[in-house]
């Protein structure tokens, strides 16, 4: 019981990084039909950000918060840079754009810093853990679940309170009607873009802090992750994002834990199964999308 | 004085496809204009391309004085032009009370986005009792009464309103063209899309009949509602 108890917090913070990746994946998608890619690139930008700052001393919450920042500066720069002179272009054209924003930055990385992983220092408390009963649970663990649970929270209060976030939310379902309203097709993309860059860097120190390094292709599994997540959850829907991350979260770590011995080596294609026999019976995944729902009517 | 929209030698492709070719058309501040024909003679068209929403291959739209021809469709509602589209496109996981803000998303002026609220909860006090439903669950009657509520919150001079009656019941019909007249009443100019000739030329005070991208006929309704186009364009009789 302990064990699984145990595993189910590592479900949750597992999970929760997926889901706001695949939010952050899901937000943009939602609004120009854009599977980024270069999501990844993102976090792996936030990674040595906060590597840099830990050699350079800096306070941790300090490196935090510049990390965050270069993400969200970064996604709205590859928005601006590579997306928008392509936007009106087909989807394919799109996803192959964003395949080569990642790429490019890969071998940027791998030149300009180091094909190698680097090691990121961290404060010595998110290795410290703390125990309840008989559960021991570690501080990054914590750190990961709440920073999750606020970042939900927040995104949540954005979409339903905020204008903009009503914009954004009136745009992911009729885009030229929102423009008639005199929503400006630049500004609610671009904020689209700088929101999945804040996902994108919250998720990477909550990735970097459970594994205290960084390398090239960092982003890259994570982001192949949520966005199986994010089909899971059914694409463009920002609450499926978030349930198929914790979704998906949860099989990869029950999985780990509590399958043979023997049959760990096909943990990964096991998985996916499942999300597949999940699929089979949800085409349009968890929750999907209102725009999805609209076109089929 | 000058119209209050006034479009020349107006052409809409889709890729080889000419929708609208070559029409000419003005209108006036306090009028209502009807805009009618068959299907794809290319109404729509020329209602998506006056705001933009699909690119003018040739011509020149003035509104009010202004050049907006190749204006972005976001920079018109601020201006005064607005439309309501085909299908009412309500936005439909969005509340009563958040389509109507998004209506008014392009107004900076905050007295003038209060009278929009008072003045559209006055003339649809349905909207106010129902302003946290979602959208979607309204029903057809009130989805059109919504689009076009959020088209007013902008505060609009000329309201360009595409197929408003669609698919709706004859007593909504009779609300929605009711509401055109107290409209224009208000001083809202309006040009309507219709498939509903006898009611668009009920309350139009001018016509122009569409076929195949161009206009057959214009004319006071009078004239229109006795024109021989008129009655081949929608029985097909040529």
């Amino acid at each position: 019981m302990d064990l699984f108890l145990q595993q189910t917090v590592n479900a949750f913070a597992l999970g929760g990084t997926y889901a706001l990746l695949a939010l952050g994946l899901a937000v943009v998608f939602s609004i120009m039909g854009l599977i980024n890619f270069a999501h990844g690139e993102l976090m792996t930008i936030s990674g040595y950000v906060l590597m840099y700052c830990g050699l350079a001393g800096l306070p941790f919450a300090i490196s935090v918060a510049l990390a965050i920042s270069a993400a969200v500066v970064a996604a709205v720069l590859m928005e601006r840079i590579a997306f928008r002179p392509v936007r009106n272009a087909s989807g394919a054209t799109m996803l192959v754009t964003s395949f080569a924003v990642a790429m490019i930055l890969q071998v940027l990385f791998q030149n300009l810093i180091s094909a190698r992983s680097q090691a990121v220092l961290l404060p010595q408390f998110l290795s410290d853990s703390i125990r309840f009963g008989g559960l021991i649970i570690g501080i990054n663990k914590i750190g990961a679940i709440v920073t999750t649970v606020v970042m939900l929270i927040f995104l949540d209060w954005f979409m339903k309170h905020q204008k903009a976030g009503i914009a954004m939310r009136a745009s992911a379902e009729d885009f030229s009607v929102a423009r008639l309203m005199g929503i400006r097709a630049n500004t609610v993309i671009a904020g689209a873009f700088a929101l999945s860059g804040l996902l994108a860097g919250v998720a990477a120190v909550l990735w970097v802090s459970q594994r205290a390094s960084v390398d090239p292709l960092m982003g890259f599994t994570p982001v192949l992750k949520a966005f199986i997540a994010a089909i899971l959850g059914g694409l463009g829907s920002l609450r499926g994002a978030v349930a198929g991350g914790f979704l998906l979260g949860a099989i990869e770590i029950y999985l780990a834990a509590f399958l043979p011995q023997e049959l760990q080596e096909f943990r990964d294609p096991i998985g996916l199964c499942l999300v597949v026999i999940v699929l089979l019976f949800r085409p349009n995944g968890l929750i999907p999308s209102a725009a999805l729902k609209a076109e089929k009517v | 004085m000058a119209p209050l929209l006034s479009v020349q030698s107006f052409h809409v492709h889709y890729g080889p496809v000419q929708a609208v070719r070559g029409i000419d058309f003005e209108i006036r501040e306090g009028e209502i204009i009807a805009l009618l024909g068959a299907n794809g003679a290319g109404k729509s068209s020329t209602m998506n391309a006056l705001v933009g929403l699909v690119p003018v291959a040739s011509g020149k739209v003035v509104f009010d004085g202004r050049d907006i021809t190749h204006n972005a469709p976001e920079t018109l509602a601020p201006a005064g032009l607005t439309l309501s589209p085909e299908g009412r496109r309500v936005f439909g996981t969005l509340s009563v009370a958040e389509n109507l803000m998004m209506g008014a998303y392009g107004i900076r002026d905050k007295t003038a986005i209060a009278a929009a609220w008072d003045r559209v909860y006055s003339l649809f006090p349905i909207l106010h009792e129902r302003r946290d439903q979602f959208a979607g669950t309204l029903s057809g009657g009130q989805q059109q009464m919504l689009a076009v509520a959020r088209a007013l919150m902008s505060g609009p001079r000329l309201l360009l309103l595409d197929e408003p009656s669609l698919g709706l019941a004859p007593k909504i019909v009779e609300q929605v063209f009711e509401l055109i007249l107290l409209l224009r009443d208000q001083g809202v100019t309006l040009a309507v899309v219709e498939q509903n000739v006898a009611m668009a030329l009920e309350v139009a005070d001018r016509g122009y009949l569409m076929a195949g991208g161009q206009f057959v006929v214009s004319g006071t309704t009078g004239e229109l509602a006795h024109s021989d186009a008129l009655h081949s364009a929608y029985l097909g009789a040529d």
